[in-house]
């Protein structure tokens, strides 16, 4: 049964390694998961899951696996004959609530044993033995705010609907298959502060050889200035309805650059389609949380490397024209087209990576503003081979196409 | 593997301490951890008492605590030893001291404290996503086997007893794999107000009830403006409680006028964020078109 688990979590998507799972059997062997399903599932969840980000996967595996098996195994069979009553339910009052202080767990544990031990008859109602209805801790239909379930169905949501609840959906970052090899090529985009600024913090050993030998060995320690990265880099992402397809890509190449932590500074917006007077904080570009393309080409300096992200295929009207922006409610005095050359023209170490796959850009619907775009912005795949190439281009200055 | 899980025994385990309010499934990650002998890795948002989680363990367990703080320049090499290299140069410039003896060069750094003391000691590693990337891989071996190798004096320093470690990370970075496959991990979530009333009443017992309702819907308004950069958190928020106390402020006067600010929100920007949001000043960007309802088709 539980080698069926391991798969069930590696299909969800949750990266279980055996390693882990030794882990967690040399736990259950210790005893820490009790013998409640709850204790099990954060036992699991921690030994097995190793970021935020998994923990919705986690919640969906555990339930789709476990959500039939909601009891503890090995309990006497006339037990399970009690307790297959149904009852109306039980109404809760605060009184009730506040009469039941929360059991420990293993004082919980032991009660039942001692009870499975005294009991030797069916028991409905009441609040000491195993039963259904009642406010016993043990048994089910019943209330008692830290009992244990046995059997029946969850009415005041214990146990394992914690995992059903699915509260760290939010978290997830999806897919990091790849993100390594952009990760790796993001590595390339690194250009070192020259020795001019800075303090001397490093000690120069052969400066010191050197000083001290010409001292005919008198120590003289000679300071130099660290090498730092210094590329600064804006990341501009098309959030656009055309680019969900490509979702799965752009979440790697995000991941990878955000975990890039060599940038001296990495700062990244949206856009919904092409680029006019407003660029977004997040994806969703929700119109209270903006901030004025103007207003970044003022503040950054033009040593930003930008890189746009989108798929540069939008009607010919929403690039060329006045008051071609596809949202309906907003209007832009200047084409699109017109704030990419400022951009192009304000960062001269920019480049485009587009994830639709290069032989398409001839034909497909898009064609002629891929075109036309790309005759502003050295246009790449997005691919980990584009990548590479976009990243040479940023090193470089190229030259700026303005018609 | 040689390790021993040993029995576990709910009793003898960790079960919070009094200055610190802790989560039943994060009591349980901490047990386990304990148990399997492997490093706890703490994530959440800052001021959700990752910190204070080590202090806390130390406490109940009645151990020695030995923090590691971590910084980006921080290499792996300076928590196993320092091999004090400029002052045996000097000494050997000058003549002082017993040069021939490297031992007396080699200084242990934290971890490698952590492993030669006779008493078992909880060792924290704060923030080691502020590190290299490489950093928790340079590690791995040392927090597997709790041992370490220094060539220049040919020793191995073991751990004589296994520290109990303890990680936080503020996912400032992503941790590599192969160390996170070593980790017990536990992601602390932000309490919601009824957890936030539990550990507000271990620092304030004696709150006025008026007052602490009033702060309380404030902050978790406060927490829920859009586009605030840098949330105010748990620990803001009793730093807060503490101000209003002693400025004797009203309860009546908190939602209104907002006292001490700086308290909860440490960036400019997010002080303008707030103010433009109270004072509803909600730009028009739209001067032809004014149906945002439209707004939601998005092709």
């Amino acid at each position: 049964m539980f080698t069926k688990f391991f798969y069930t979590l590696k299909n969800f998507g949750v990266p279980v390694s055996m390693n882990e799972w030794q882990a967690l059997l040399e736990a259950l062997e210790g005893g820490m998961a009790g013998s409640s399903l709850t204790g099990f599932y954060y036992l699991c969840r921690a030994v097995l899951v190793k970021t935020e980000a998994h923990y919705d996967r986690f919640d969906i595996a555990f339930a789709a696996f476990f959500g039939d098996i909601e009891t503890p195994e090995g309990l006497p069979d006339k037990i399970w004959e009690w307790l297959n009553k149904e009852l109306p339910e039980l109404e809760i009052t605060d009184e009730m609530r506040n009469n039941h202080q929360q059991l420990d767990l293993d004082e919980l544990k032991r009660m039942l044993e001692e009870r499975l031990a005294e009991q030797d008859e069916e028991h409905h109602g009441g609040n000491r033995w195993i039963g259904t209805g009642g406010t016993s801790p043990f048994g089910h239909s019943g209330y008692h705010p830290g009992g244990i379930r046995i059997g029946g169905q969850s009415r005041n949501l214990s146990a394992v609907k914690v995992a059903g609840m699915r509260r760290f959906q939010e978290f997830r970052t999806d897919e990091t298959l790849g993100v390594r090899q952009f990760q790796v090529a993001l590595r390339k985009l690194r250009q070192f502060t020259t020795r001019l600024e800075g303090a001397r913090t490093e000690l120069d050993l052969d400066g010191t050889v050197n000083k001290t030998c010409d001292n005919a060995g008198r120590l003289e320690l000679v300071w130099e200035r660290p090498r730092d990265n210094a590329i600064k880099v804006l990341l501009l992402m098309d959030a656009g309805g055309s680019m969900l397809t490509y979702s799965r890509l752009c979440n790697q190449l995000f991941t990878a650059v955000n975990r890039s932590n060599h940038f001296k500074d990495l700062q990244i917006f949206y856009f919904h389609n092409c680029i006019y007077d407003w660029l977004y904080h997040d994806p969703a570009c929700r119109q209270n949380d903006y901030t004025d393309t103007e207003y970044v080409l003022r503040t950054y300096s033009p040593d930003y490397r930008v890189i746009i992200v989108g798929d540069a295929s939008m009607a010919p009207y929403e690039l060329m024209r006045v008051g071609g922006i596809i949202d309906w409610d907003l209007h832009n005095d200047k084409p699109g087209i017109e704030w990419l050359r400022r951009i192009r023209q304000h960062f001269e170490y920019s480049a485009w990576l587009n994830p639709i796959p290069r032989n398409y850009w001839d034909w497909m619907d898009g064609a002629f503003t891929i075109r036309k775009i790309s005759e502003i912005f050295p246009m790449q795949p997005l691919t980990v081979d584009g990548l590479e190439k976009a990243i040479t281009a940023l090193r470089s200055k190229q030259a700026v196409a303005v018609n | 593997m040689s390790k021993k899980v040993r029995r576990y025994e709910a009793s003898t385990g960790y079960r919070g301490s009094e200055d610190y309010i802790v989560s039943d499934d994060l009591r349980n990650s901490v047990n386990i951890a304990i148990a399997l002998q492997k490093p706890l890795l703490i994530k959440g948002e800052p001021g959700t008492g990752k910190t204070m989680l080590a202090q806390s363990i130390a406490d109940s367990l009645d151990k020695e605590l030995i923090i590691w703080n971590i910084k980006s320049t921080t290499k792996a090499q300076e928590g196993l030893y320092v091999y004090d290299t400029v002052q045996r140069l000097y000494d050997s410039q000058f003549g002082e001291g017993d040069v021939a003896n490297i031992k007396k060069y080699i200084k242990l750094g934290k971890l490698g404290e952590a492993f030669i003391t006779s008493e078992p000691v909880v060792l924290l590693i704060d923030e080691i996503d502020k590190a290299d990337l490489e950093f928790p891989n340079d590690l791995l071996w040392e927090l597997d086997q709790m041992s370490f190798y220094i060539p220049e004096t040919k020793e191995t320093i073991g751990a004589v007893h296994r520290p109990i470690v303890v990680i936080t990370s503020n996912a400032e970075k992503e941790l590599p794999d192969a160390f996170l496959r070593r980790c017990i991990f536990h992601y602390i979530e932000f309490p919601d107000p009824e957890g936030m009333e539990r550990i507000i009443k271990v620092h304030h017992p004696n709150l006025e009830k008026r007052l602490l309702e009033q702060a309380m819907e404030t902050f978790y308004m406060l927490r829920n403006v859009p586009n605030i950069q840098k949330k105010p958190s748990t620990s803001e928020l009793i730093d807060w409680l503490q101000a209003l106390v002693v400025g004797g402020i009203s309860p009546n006067r908190i939602k209104q006028d907002l006292p001490f600010l700086g308290v909860l929100l440490k960036k400019n920007e997010d002080l303008d964020t707030l103010l433009n949001q109270l004072h509803g000043k909600t730009q028009s960007r739209s001067p032809n078109y004014a149906s945002s309802s439209l707004n939601r088709y998005r092709y």
